[in-house]
């Protein structure tokens, strides 16, 4: 595919606008002071959108767009994946989503687990481990992962009165602070954050004004059309480029300042923040929703004694140790600088976290070909 | 997983908070307690994993719905995001099947 062709498949919606906004990118990193200029998503979603439609194709040569940890599987650790993995090779039944089936703990994964007999369900909702748990007598742990989007979700379970045989393994991650985190990582050069329109449709896009304030970058909160990418975009240029860093909402018909305050309410009532690692980036203060302790009863730390230690009596495959995954949810590296990036990492046979995951910049790349980047082809008149 | 799926609704069943939502023909159980304001029949919710996040106003609706009826257009089995939001809806029960009903049975 080249770069016109790319382009071409922007004109399903509003050509126009999508030329508009093209030349807009193109005015907007021109006015900078220096170049690149370097910005950051935090949406699997997001990348989704970028990669499918050949929209680097679009973007200036001077416009950076790098996916960070916006990857929910991706960034669940290893630690959190062995007490699944233990908890399943000990006989108990576990509910989680597709995407977590695959990603590597220490030695084994749910999918290996899986293999060798465990119990392991594939489910879309929290809703489906609930009828799992109603339907059978033996315990369900629900390996719950996801951000505050789909942490709402299993807060809304929770508060129903969930059958007595459920538990839920929380991986739930927060996002606002790992922006805290990459935006003070000295080797990223970020100026500004995309911010993910369906998250911020939960907390609303005042929850970013205190990170604002504190690291003087701004973000901009953008949908998921082609064309709100670019619009989100546009508007984060000017921003940066005004000198004045604050928060935008470029997604005004799903996402309001205050947010859903029902929803917000309802996370917080059964989870609170915690610091813990985030794979492959750092360790996140508050970055991990684990349930409070009015919740304790249905929390699987809290009914289980979890021995993960069997899976820990293992030399890692020399493959993991050159994984760049974290260096890419970082913002400090690329697919494309990864060694093992389509070549001994593959979706089939992933290494790293970041191939698993339908959300994972390397897993996204891979699909959309090798290297979305299509600057290096001559611009097409789309 | 953090697309939200646009359905629209079509019925209410407000003692157990569940609204029946059509998402391209397809009619689906949507639950309603974390919406952030009131549906009635006709408006569109956002579906993520089951829930209803927001009810979109319907003057926003046909701008919301671009994206996805574009991806269900193209039908690619493979492409991820299309999986994405077809992963969405089958998150949702079925609406045709019997409700899961009162508290008391459910328990």
């Amino acid at each position: 595919m080249n770069a016109s062709d790319a382009f071409a498949q922007l004109k399903f919606r509003d050509p126009e606008r999508a030329r508009g906004l093209r030349d807009a990118l193109d005015r907007l990193v021109q006015h900078a002071d220096h170049a690149p200029v370097s910005v950051m998503h935090v949406c699997g979603s997001h990348e989704q959108a970028i990669a499918k439609f050949g929209l680097r194709a679009a973007f200036p040569e001077d416009l950076q767009v790098i996916m960070g940890p916006g990857c929910p599987v991706c960034v669940t650790d290893v630690p959190e994946v062995d007490e699944a993995v233990a908890l399943a090779k000990q006989g108990v039944r576990i509910a989680t989503y597709g995407d977590m089936l695959r990603v590597p703990g220490t030695s084994q994964s749910l999918a290996d687990a899986k293999a060798e007999g465990a119990n392991v369900d594939i489910v879309y909702s929290v809703t489906q481990a609930v009828e799992l748990a109603r339907e059978n007598d033996e315990e369900i742990v629900f390996f719950a992962s996801g951000f505050e989007t789909t942490a709402v979700a299993t807060a809304a379970v929770l508060v129903d009165d969930p059958p007595d045989n459920l538990s839920v393994l929380s991986a739930h991650k927060y996002i606002p602070p790992v922006m805290e985190i990459v935006a003070e990582m000295p080797e990223t050069k970020i100026e500004g954050f995309l911010a993910a329109g369906h998250a911020a449709t939960i907390t609303g896009s005042g929850v970013f004004e205190k990170f604002v304030e504190r690291h003087r970058l701004p973000v901009v909160i953008a949908g998921f059309e082609p064309l709100d990418v670019l619009a989100g975009l546009a508007k984060l240029l000017e921003v940066i480029n005004s000198g004045e860093p604050r928060v935008e909402n470029a997604f005004p018909r799903c996402v309001t300042r205050e947010g859903n305050v029902h929803a917000q309410k309802l996370l917080w009532r059964v989870f609170r923040p915690t610091g813990g690692r985030w794979r492959g980036i750092a360790h996140v203060p508050n970055g991990n929703l684990r349930l409070r302790d009015e919740f304790a009863q249905y929390d699987t730390r809290k009914r289980f004694t979890i021995d993960a230690s069997a899976l820990w009596d293992y030399a890692p495959p020399k493959l993991v140790e050159r994984c760049q995954c974290g260096d890419i949810m970082a913002g400090i590296s690329s697919p494309a600088g990864c060694q093992l990036f389509g070549k001994e990492c593959t979706p089939d046979k992933p290494v790293g976290a970041c191939m698993v995951s339908a959300e994972g910049t390397c897993r996204i790349w891979h699909q959309y070909g090798g290297r979305p980047d299509l600057r290096s082809v001559k611009r097409g008149a789309a | 997983m953090c697309l939200g799926v646009p359905g629209k609704v079509v019925e209410i069943d407000h003692e157990n908070q569940i609204a029946t939502v059509d998402f391209w023909g397809v009619k689906k159980q949507v639950r309603l307690e974390v919406c952030d304001a009131p549906v009635e029949p006709g408006d569109f919710i956002l579906n993520h994993v089951g829930f209803a996040i927001r009810r979109i106003p319907p003057e926003d609706a046909a701008e919301t719905l671009a994206l996805y009826d574009e991806l269900l257009r193209l039908a690619d089995e493979q492409d991820l995001m299309t999986a994405d939001v077809r992963a969405e809806i089958d998150a949702a029960p079925d609406a045709n099947r019997p409700a899961t009903g009162a508290r008391d049975e459910r328990k």
